[in-house]
Parts: structure tokens; C-alpha cells; sequence
């Protein structure tokens, strides 16, 4: 079985946020990248599954320009057999879906896992339009995934608990915790990492959807109101007459 | 042409979150001059269906039969296509919720559509559709432009006022073709909280993290939340210690709430728990250190002990 793995290259959880050039550009000084957390779950259940036979190959595919193989290079080091960039600028998620479907079908793989969403612009679709492109099905947010034979059992996350389903492949999914504890890198899987393949390939093309136009950010807070300890009732009146949301 | 909005119902009742969407859709109508249908997943009472009708829904699609019972993904999708292409829908919009996130993109491949998230205001509909839609995990905020000819939207909680346009309703069920691949993915079995309140759907929340010492603290944050019929959140080291199931977890990689009030309890206050609360109305921080990164984003804050303050707290608000 092998499994394809989505990784997206985004600014660390910690990083703050601002935007260059007249707002149109995230402003990338002072940022560090990472594997999305949610892919790096999908990454790492994916580990699991090859560590006990179930799968037999891993590729971490990535849709984007140079700059996020340092990336790319860490899914290698987690557990990823090879990895496939597709040398574009992520610029829509029907464009970043059209490259997965491409990859999947010409690949001939079996499981396409990826994260619940992308934490820089948190869409949370490219795994259903990747399904519906495949003519697949797809599950999200996964917490729990099993495979026996090309039976997989998964639960998923509802409104106030989990639902259990039976699927079957080829399926794609989009997972979330607690589907795997995240993997850090051994040095071997480091150095290892150094000689796998990481294969570069030009993109297809398609028409663009959704065009982002500028960015902005939040109005800053005013300012925390403190309250005594001993004066919870002055905060109930605070939260009453002033605030209005009780 | 129609604006198609999504509708989430369950053991009667629909979602606080998909009237939200119906009144979002009606606002979209009006400015493109077109009326709204919707399409009902899950069990609706008759009486919330024509109260639809109140928040100037025109129409509503029914679904019947066991695939839909389940809010399996690819019936439900099929079904939400299938309504899509019967009121020549030109606009679609959901709540966001764990349901639709899964069913209106799947919908909107197949529509060819376009489609964005976390949507947080009305579009601008003056030569093309252009909305404001929350990114990095509410740390900002980007303006699309939805450029095919069919267009869908996932609605964040609290982007539109609730407000009545009241219509006749007119109802229809709606048949759906499903393919043997669209009931492929069964479902075998359910575990859910019954009573509690939903937290995605919540006006009020409240929060507890590792401050609390332990599961067995956690009346503290169920009483108080009782009282304010709030639901109950936690931050990430709380679930994944099993103190609190992971339903609860708030935060950048948990559930993103946006209510009216948050309460967090014995919460650092942690950028990625942050992250997940930034786009709540207020919110109070009770925590012992003065120091702790909550109070940079509260707006009312007591330092104190909270195996103090909050029953001291809850004692206040049930008197009111
Ligand atoms: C990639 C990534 C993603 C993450 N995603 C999330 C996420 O989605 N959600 C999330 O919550 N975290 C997330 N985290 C973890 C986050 O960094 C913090 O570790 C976490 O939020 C801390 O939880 P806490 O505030 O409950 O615990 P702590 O940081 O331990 O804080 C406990 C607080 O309780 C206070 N306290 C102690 N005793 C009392 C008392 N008696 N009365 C009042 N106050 C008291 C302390 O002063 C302290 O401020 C993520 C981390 C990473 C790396
Ligand atoms: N540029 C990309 N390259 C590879 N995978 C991606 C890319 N963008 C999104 N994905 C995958 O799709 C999932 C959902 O992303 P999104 O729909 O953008 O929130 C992510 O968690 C990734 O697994």
C-alpha cells in the first residue's frame, strides 16, 4: 500500500504575523517555517502505518517553490521514503488540489493523507476537491485510522464526540490529533534524509479560483480591565452593564 | 437563480450556526436580487422548518432515507450538488462546522465552483464578489475574490446579526441519485455527549487549562458553566492528559470558537491557544500570575487563585 502524504511549509505556530509590499505579501523576515501540525500528524500516523507493515512507501508531496525544501527535507527525515515537489506558487487551493490529483493518479496511490487544514490560510478543502477530482472518498478531520487488508476504520470528529466509519481504498483523509503523536527527527533520519529523493516536477496547469486581493490585521486590543479577587460581583456587573454578554 | 443555504438539524431542531447562515444568505439576496432555498440535512421538526420561512427562506429541499441519517459525507454532498443544480444556485453558504467542512467543498468540485472559508462579513458585490475571510488562525485577515461563476462560502460563528425578513415558505423533498461510491464510507456507531452544549455553537464558553491541577478540579469549570449555559472548552495539555476529552481542546490545532463571552480558567495564555480564541466578542482571564500571556488579549481580568475566585464567581452570577 502506498501512501501519498500532503505537506504544507508554513510560519511556526509562535510566529507573528505581518505583511509586506502594500499588504499583498506575508512578510516572511523573522519567520520559521514548518510542516503544518496537522500534516505532520497525517506524516506521522503514516510512519506508524509502514513501521508495522501495513503501508510500503511513503512520498511526501509538496506544492510549492524552493524555498520549502528545508521543509520537505524534514518529512525525509521523519519517515518519508521520497518526496515530490511541485515547483509552483501554491496561489489557490483548486490549483494546489489539481497538482495532488495529478501526483495521486500517476503515482498509483493507494492512501492520500493529509492534514484538516492548512494553518496559514485554513481552508480545509484541497482534501475533498483532490477526492472529488480522483473520483475517491474522503473523510475529515480524522482522529483514528486503522487498516486491515483494504479495510480501514476511522474515527472522526462530530459536533461533541466522534463518529466510527468503514472505508475503503483508495480514500483520502484529512487528519487532526490524537490520530499520532508528532514525530521529531532522529540524526539518522536526518542524515538519511540527505540522500533520498526528493524529485522536482512542473506543474499542470488550470484556471485560478479564488484570487486573494490584500491582507490585513486585527484591530488591536484596548487594553485588560482588572478586577479584585475579592470582587467577583463587580466583574458579573462589568460583564452585565458594560460588555452586554450576559 | 437562488441563493442555496445549508441547514444542519438534529433530534429536531436546527443549529443556532445555520440560521446564522440563512440570514447571511438572505443579506446576499437582497443585494443581488434573488430569493433563498435551503436544503435540510438531518431531522428537522415542521415547526423549525417554517420558522425558516422567518429569516426569508423561500424554500426548503427535505432529504429522506437512511443514507442521509447518518450525515455520511459523499449522500450528503451529492444531495447538497443535487440542490445546487435544481434552484440553479449561484451563490451557496454554510456554517462552518465539522459537517459542512466536509461536504461544501466537496460539493463545490463538483460543481466547478469556487469557494472560500471562514468568511467573517457580507460580500461586496459591485462588479465582482469579494469577501473578508479570517487566516493564520484569526492572527489576520485577507479579502478574496471568488471568480467562477457559481460561488460557496463556510460562514464563521457571530459574522452576521440574526434578523427577521419573514416569507412564506414553500416545501419539497428532494430526490437524490446516489452512486454505489457515495455509500461506500459506512457508518458503524456514534459516541457523543449528549446534553452538553455544543462549543462550536456556544454564545458563552468556558475554559480550563493545566492551572486547574487535575480532572478531579473540574467542577469548578462545569458549575460556572452551568450557570452562564455555557459549554465547556480546555486547552491542549488538558486533552491530551485525558483530563478532558479532545471534543474540548480549544487552540490553533483544536476547535476555533468565536462566542460572545470566553472564560478562561488557569490558561498561560500560549500564542496557539490564543489563536483559537481571538475572534471572541470578550474575553475574562482568571489566573494567579500577573504575569500570565492571557491578560494581553483579555479585556477583564481577576489575578487570583481560581480555586478561590471561580466559586466565588459562580456564586455571583446564579443570583442573577
Ligand atoms: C504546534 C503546536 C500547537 C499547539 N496547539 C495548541 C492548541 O490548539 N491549544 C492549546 O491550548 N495549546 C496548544 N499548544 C500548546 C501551547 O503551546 C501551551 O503549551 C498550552 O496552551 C498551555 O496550556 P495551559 O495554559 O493549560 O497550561 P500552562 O501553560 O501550564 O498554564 C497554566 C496556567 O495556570 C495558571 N495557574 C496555575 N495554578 C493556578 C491557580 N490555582 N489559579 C489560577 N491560575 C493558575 C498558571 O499561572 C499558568 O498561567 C500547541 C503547541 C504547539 C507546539
Ligand atoms: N501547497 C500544498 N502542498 C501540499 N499539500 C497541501 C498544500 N496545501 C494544502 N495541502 C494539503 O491539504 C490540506 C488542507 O489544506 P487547506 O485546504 O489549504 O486548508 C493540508 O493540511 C495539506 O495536507
Amino acid at each position: 500500500m502506498k501512501i501519498l502524504v500532503c505537506i504544507t511549509s508554513v510560519p511556526d505556530t509562535t510566529s507573528k504575523i505581518s505583511f509586506t509590499n502594500n499588504n499583498t505579501q506575508l512578510d516572511p523576515n523573522g519567520v520559521t517555517f514548518i510542516i503544518g501540525p496537522y500534516d505532520d500528524y497525517a506524516l506521522a500516523r503514516a510512519v506508524e502505518l509502514k513501521e508495522t507493515g501495513k503501508a510500503t512507501h511513503i512520498t511526501a508531496l509538496n506544492v510549492g517553490l524552493a524555498d520549502t525544501e528545508p521543509v520537505i527535507r524534514k518529512a525525509l527525515a521523519i519517515g518519508a521514503d521520497d518526496a515530490i515537489r511541485v515547483n509552483a506558487a501554491p496561489v489557490d487551493s483548486w490549483f494546489v488540489a489539481t497538482q495532488i490529483a495529478e501526483v495521486a493518479k500517476s503515482g498509483n496511490y493507494d492512501l492520500v493523507m493529509m492534514g484538516r487544514e492548512s494553518i496559514d490560510y485554513n481552508s480545509g478543502v484541497v482534501h475533498s476537491f483532490v477526492a472529488e477530482m480522483l473520483g475517491w472518498q474522503v473523510v475529515t478531520p480524522v482522529m483514528k485510522l486503522d487498516i486491515e487488508g483494504t479495510t480501514l476504520s476511522i474515527s472522526r470528529e462530530i459536533e461533541g464526540g466522534k463518529e466510527f466509519l468503514q472505508a475503503n481504498l483508495p480514500l483520502v483523509v484529512g487528519c487532526q490529533e490524537p490520530i499520532a503523536e508528532w514525530k521529531i527527527p532522529s540524526m539518522r533520519g536526518i542524515m538519511s534524509a540527505r540522500t533520498k529523493q526528493l524529485q522536482v516536477v512542473e506543474p499542470t496547469s488550470t484556471d485560478l479560483k479564488v484570487k486573494t486581493l490584500n491582507f490585513e490585521l486585527p484591530p488591536a486590543k484596548s487594553g485588560c480591565k482588572y478586577v479584585d479577587a475579592d470582587q467577583v460581583e463587580q466583574l458579573v456587573s462589568l460583564l452585565k452593564s458594560e460588555a452586554k454578554v450576559i | 437563480m437562488s441563493i442555496l443555504v445549508f441547514i444542519e438539524a438534529a433530534e429536531g431542531s436546527i443549529k443556532k450556526s445555520s440560521i446564522e447562515a440563512a440570514c447571511y444568505a438572505k443579506a446576499v439576496a437582497t443585494q443581488i436580487n434573488s430569493q433563498v432555498t435551503a436544503l435540510v440535512a438531518g431531522e428537522a421538526s415542521e415547526a423549525e422548518i417554517q420558522a425558516l420561512g422567518k429569516y426569508g427562506v423561500e424554500k426548503a429541499y427535505l432529504l429522506e432515507g437512511d443514507p442521509f441519517k447518518n450525515f455520511a459525507i459523499a449522500p450528503v454532498s451529492a444531495a447538497l450538488t443535487q440542490a445546487a443544480k435544481s434552484c440553479s444556485a449561484k451563490v451557496i453558504i454554510g456554517a462552518k462546522s465539522n459537517l459542512s467542512d466536509a461536504v461544501l467543498p466537496r460539493t463545490t468540485a463538483a460543481l466547478k465552483a469556487s469557494m472560500t472559508t471562514n468568511v467573517v462579513s457580507l460580500p461586496s458585490t459591485n462588479g465582482g464578489f469579494e469577501v473578508k475571510r479570517s487566516i493564520f488562525t484569526g492572527k489576520a485577515f485577507a479579502t478574496v475574490k471568488l471568480e467562477s461563476d457559481i460561488k460557496v462560502l463556510s460562514v464563521k460563528k457571530n459574522a452576521i446579526e440574526l434578523s427577521e425578513s419573514p416569507v412564506s415558505i414553500q416545501v419539497e423533498k428532494l430526490a437524490v441519485t446516489l452512486s454505489d461510491a457515495d455509500t461506500s464510507v459506512k457508518v458503524t456507531g456514534q459516541e457523543k455527549a449528549t446534553s452538553a452544549i455544543s462549543l462550536p455553537e456556544a454564545d458563552i464558553v468556558v475554559s480550563g487549562g493545566r492551572g486547574l491541577k487535575g480532572p478531579e478540579n473540574w467542577s469548578l469549570v462545569t458549575d460556572l458553566a452551568k450557570t452562564l449555559h455555557a459549554a465547556t472548552g480546555c486547552s491542549k495539555p488538558v486533552s491530551d492528559l485525558d483530563w478532558r476529552p479532545h471534543h474540548e481542546h480549544v487552540g490553533q490545532t483544536g476547535i476555533k470558537v468565536s462566542p460572545n463571552l470566553y472564560i478562561a480558567i488557569g490558561i498561560s495564555g500560549a500564542i496557539q491557544h490564543i489563536a483559537g480564541i481571538n475572534a471572541s466578542k470578550v474575553i475574562v482571564a482568571i489566573n494567579k500570575d500577573p504575569d500570565a500571556p492571557i491578560f494581553k488579549v483579555a479585556d477583564y481580568g481577576i489575578v487570583g487563585d481560581a480555586f478561590e475566585v471561580v466559586p466565588k464567581l459562580t456564586q455571583a452570577l446564579s443570583k442573577i
